[in-house]
């Protein structure tokens, strides 16, 4: 297990490089003027140059300019924008938001999406079967923002169900359309790789054995069958509280959440292409990190993997 | 219900609705067909058996003749769809199983009718114990704490010749090797003390050796507990020392059911005599081996009259007409073929 | 969402399920009991498909959209660009049966004309992917080694980029502020930074497949008898790895007719004069309290286009998939 950790870590490690490396010389590099566009409409002030010329080394090589970058960032340091905020404080504010609502999209998602993968894996060619892969069908087809959009105008502004936006406050309640919207593609994801799953395990030998065993159907279908489904689905919503958070730019502009998303969104409008860059490699980093903690995951949950 | 909760404490003897016949598990011209995109396969054609406390009749068979079907009939594990059961009856004690409420039926899989399935490694489930598995039933059906549980499993494991069984408790199926699987898998379905055991070719995907000693393991626990044993195989020479009947399949309907020495000293019916033929001998080196010519039938499209006509080198006009029923062949014995007598009279 | 090339559509199981009458192999059925039919699998595969009322659906609203996209002057005789302010946000009429946006321009014209940058964005994208992850995939898995091996990493460096943060960054890099790229030169980006991040999905798909069938008999003989990489490359792999291809390919229009949507609306993709039902359900979105028309006829026709494109790929790959038969 050791081992194969380690070897996960050194394998993150050069597409990290290649990853930061390519955002870094994007924006710093390609533009020819470092500074162009960096500040909004007006440009970038005279002390925001000098400050990420000499903290960057602006004036260096690309490869010194990169090493410098990455060496700020093991200290945590993401970098300021050109109004002096630091960005460290931009991503501690609106993390968490972002993260409580990845947690509800995810929940959610994990919920309905296995509800209805094993309802029409247990029993397909049905209704509901029909019916579970067509909404799918369409949640995974169309673009987040069309399905924010028409659900925040349903349920916002012509039933009035809830609030078209989100409060500051964040609560849980609000967060339950923009968690549907956020998770809406992996829900049918889900939904289809659980059926699937379950369609493929139920006639498995074991579950035939733990039938002529003489255990109840509950207990065959909720241990035995589900126990060998659920892996590939949790691999799945693993993989998915990374991409979520990277996802969660286009839901929080629709509700209005503060998260970390809408900070980008803010930065492309005020045109402050450092802060995109530096919050995107935060998420970035996230999302790689969430999928070697699921290969970890897997492990656990397969005992017939071993790491070595 | 009720009279179900009394088997569990003491093995036999609660009376049925069918007819009372004394028998511990009768199969009578059980049908089950197979419908799919393609056609309706007619798997099972009316296969008639029995089995008693204390004995064991092989059932024997290439594959695709039927033998793992009525096996699964009688669990009550086909596959529906496509498999469907059209007609015959399955009584256990005299009670027909197909008839009983999904509950009573579970409440018989296990403690009184249990299986073996071919391939332990599939047939386990990779991601729970093998110790999890076998004391899952003691919790689940007689509600035993877990460590009671787990001290009963570790019991089983060792009454059937698992090294270190308490080590070997909280193992993986695919830590074990193929005849330790097999092992646990036996424990497994002894576990709540079934009367009849089935074995689904139980030793088909092991090497030699370890084929006969789960086969003596087999034997051993049989006599011990007194079990009604049905064997499936299609492997005349696993039959030999451990069966004390044979009921020979072929297309979906028995063809010969006789004691173990009468089928191998003069068989009753052409097909058994094709298999028996086709055993390679030691006396007959260098000489090539005998095979039954021809392929089983498309089940879709069984031929009139006897289903074995086309591959049989007696076969004559009136086997192309009419399917021979079973029948009586002397005292203890029964063939369907036209020409039996014949059979069994020459010399 | 984050990934709208969207990999496992590929992979999720069909809407239909024949393989429910396919009996188990241990269940007893023997081999004969299945008929023979000795027919092509692309015959096989059009006989499937012209059953499906599905494919005949999506295939004809594939149509209308095409030519929506080459002749939109068929469709409509309105002015998509300019708009009279008077008539700003009027409801949709008998006159303008869509009504008018904010600029008071005709939202059935916009949305007909909408329909030539989003298919010719989506359908570039996707030959651009095409070629290029195909060309690697077969590169990849035909020279093995330390080709595969530097080709492999750096399809992980851009598959390790969740798409929209991938978008992000190239496209405010040359798409940002500060840049007065005409609408063209902006087309071209979005469709580059479209091919940058989806490539790596085909290279894997066209890797696995050339891997499976490059030590087939066939291929090892036809090497054996002296043919050149390049010929048995274009002779013997390609034709093979083409069906998967192909699925893929439809199924990704799809998805990039979103993708470009999605950008759009982030205000990094097509722009104003550009018509694109992106650009026009960004503007709308607003007015979503007010005008919530203004967002339902292009999102509408989104859907649509999305949803056919997806549903021919799907319909295509059942057909073609000979495990279901």
């Amino acid at each position: 297990m050791g081992r194969y950790l380690l070897r996960r870590l050194l394998q993150l490690i050069p597409v990290f490089i290649g990853t930061t490396f390519m955002i870094y010389a994007l924006v710093w590099k390609v533009p020819g003027d470092p500074f162009a566009g960096k500040c909004g409409d007006r440009g970038c002030p005279d002390n925001f140059r000098a400050l990420m010329t000499e903290k960057y080394q602006l004036d260096q090589s690309i490869w010194v300019q990169y090493a410098s970058y990455m060496k700020n960032l093991f200290q945590g340091d993401f970098g300021i924008t050109f109004s002096g905020r630091p960005i460290n404080d931009i991503i501690a504010t609106s993390y968490p938001n972002t993260l409580k609502l990845a947690v509800v999209a995810l929940t959610i998602e994990a919920v309905i999406g296995l509800g209805a993968g094993v309802l029409t894996g247990l029993r397909r060619n049905g209704f509901m079967d029909n019916l579970v892969l067509v909404s799918t069908l369409f949640l995974i087809a169309l673009p987040v923002f069309v399905i924010g959009f028409v659900l925040q105008w349903l349920f916002g502004v012509k039933w009035h169900i809830v609030n078209p936006t989100v409060s500051n406050e964040m609560r849980i309640s609000e967060l339950i359309l923009p968690g549907f919207v956020l998770g809406s593609a992996s829900m049918a994801y889900i939904a289809r790789v659980a059926r699937t799953s379950i369609a493929e395990n139920r006639r498995a030998d074991y579950v035939r054995t733990a039938i002529a065993k003489g255990l109840p159907m509950r207990r065959v279908v909720g241990v035995h069958l589900l126990r060998n489904s659920l892996i590939p689905v949790v691999t799945l919503l693993g993989t998915d509280l990374g991409a979520l958070m990277g996802g969660a730019i286009i839901t929080e502009g629709i509700f209005g959440i503060n998260g970390i998303g809408r900070q980008v969104l803010r930065a492309i409008v005020t045109k402050e292409s450092a802060t995109v860059v530096s919050i995107v490699v935060v998420l970035v980093l996230v999302y790689l990190l969430m999928n070697l903690l699921v290969d970890l995951l897997y492990a656990a949950l397969d005992p017939r993997i071993r790491y070595e | 219900m009720s009279d179900i909760l009394v088997s569990e404490q003491s093995a036999p003897g609660f009376g049925g609705s069918g007819r009372p016949s004394g028998r511990l598990l009768e199969v009578e011209d059980l049908r089950v067909e197979f419908r799919t995109r393609d056609g309706v396969a007619k798997v099972i054609n009316g296969v008639t058996y029995h089995v008693d406390a204390g004995e064991t009749l092989a059932v024997l068979g290439e594959s695709g003749s039927g033998k793992s079907v009525t096996a699964q009939t009688i669990m009550g594990i086909l596959d529906t769809p496509p498999g469907f059961v059209t007609g015959g009856q399955v009584r256990f004690h005299g009670k027909d199983m197909l008839r009983m409420s999904a509950e009573e039926r579970r409440r018989i899989r296990g403690e009184g009718i249990a299986m073996i399935f071919q391939d332990s490694l599939s047939a386990l489930n990779p991601v729970f114990t093998v110790g999890f598995q076998i004391a899952e039933q003691f919790r689940v059906r007689r509600g035993m704490s877990r460590a009671d549980a787990k001290k009963r499993a570790i019991e089983m494991l060792d009454q059937v010749k698992i090294p270190n069984a308490k080590g070997r408790f909280s193992n993986y199926p695919h830590q074990f090797s193929g005849g330790m699987r097999q092992r646990a898998m036996i424990a497994m379905s002894l576990a709540l003390d079934p009367e009849v055991l089935i074995a689904d070719e139980p030793t088909t995907a092991l090497d030699v050796t370890v084929q006969a000693q789960i086969m003596d393991l087999l034997g051993e626990l049989q006599r011990e507990r007194r079990m009604g044993m049905i064997l499936i195989t299609h492997d005349l020479g696993v039959v030999a020392d451990v069966a004390d009947r044979i009921a020979v399949m072929y297309a979906g309907r028995i063809v010969e059911e006789a004691n173990v020495y009468e089928l191998y000293r003069k068989p009753a019916h052409p097909y058994t005599l094709g298999l028996l033929d086709s055993i390679p001998r030691m006396d007959e080196k260098g000489q090539e081996l005998r095979t039954i010519k021809g392929l089983p039938p498309n089940l879709m499209n069984i031929p009139p009259g006897c289903p074995f006509n086309p591959r049989c080198p007696m076969a004559q006009p009136v086997c192309r007409e009419k399917v021979p029923p079973l029948l009586q062949v002397g005292t203890s014995r029964a063939s369907a073929c036209h020409f039996a007598e014949e059979l069994v009279n020459r010399d | 969402m984050s990934d709208p090339s969207a990999a496992s559509l590929v992979s999720t199981p069909r809407p239909e399920q024949p393989t429910e009458f396919g009996a188990p192999t241990n269940a007893g059925l023997p081999e004969n009991a299945r008929k023979e039919k000795p027919r092509g699998l692309l015959g096989d595969a059009w006989r499937d498909l012209r059953r499906k009322p599905l494919f005949w659906i999506s295939a004809t609203f594939i149509l209308v959209f095409v030519l929506m996209a080459a002749f939109p002057s068929l469709f409509t005789s309105g002015d998509p660009v300019n708009g009279a302010l008077s008539r700003s946000r009027v409801e949709p009429s008998a006159d303008a049966w869509f009504g008018y946006d904010v600029q008071g321009r005709d939202v059935y014209a916009r949305t007909i004309y909408g329909a030539r940058a989003s298919i010719v964005v989506a359908l570039l994208s996707v030959i651009g992917t095409l070629l290029i992850g195909g060309a690697m995939g077969i590169i990849a898995g035909y020279k093995g080694g330390w080709v595969d091996g530097l080709l492999s990493r750096i399809a992980d460096i851009f598959f390790g980029l969740p798409f929209v943060l991938g978008a992000i960054v190239i496209l405010t890099t040359f798409n940002g502020a500060g840049t007065d790229n005409n609408e063209w030169q902006i087309m071209g980006l979005v469709i580059m930074s479209l091919v940058v991040l989806s490539w790596p999905v085909v290279m894997r798909l066209m890797r696995s497949s050339v891997l499976a069938t490059k030590e087939a008999d066939y291929i090892v003989a036809a090497r054996a008898l002296g043919a050149g990489s390049g010929r048995i490359i274009l002779k013997h792999l390609l034709p093979n790895c083409l069906a998967p291809l192909l699925v893929y390919g439809t199924i990704m229009v799809g998805s990039f007719i979103g993708a470009e949507a999605t950008l759009s609306f982030l205000g990094i993709g097509l722009k104003t004069p550009v018509v694109s039902w992106g650009i026009m359900i960004s503007e709308a979105q607003n007015y979503i309290r007010v005008s919530p028309f203004l967002l339902f006829f292009p999102a509408a026709f989104l859907v649509t286009a999305v949803l056919s494109f997806v549903m021919l790929g799907e319909a295509v790959r059942e057909a073609l998939d000979p495990k279901l038969r």
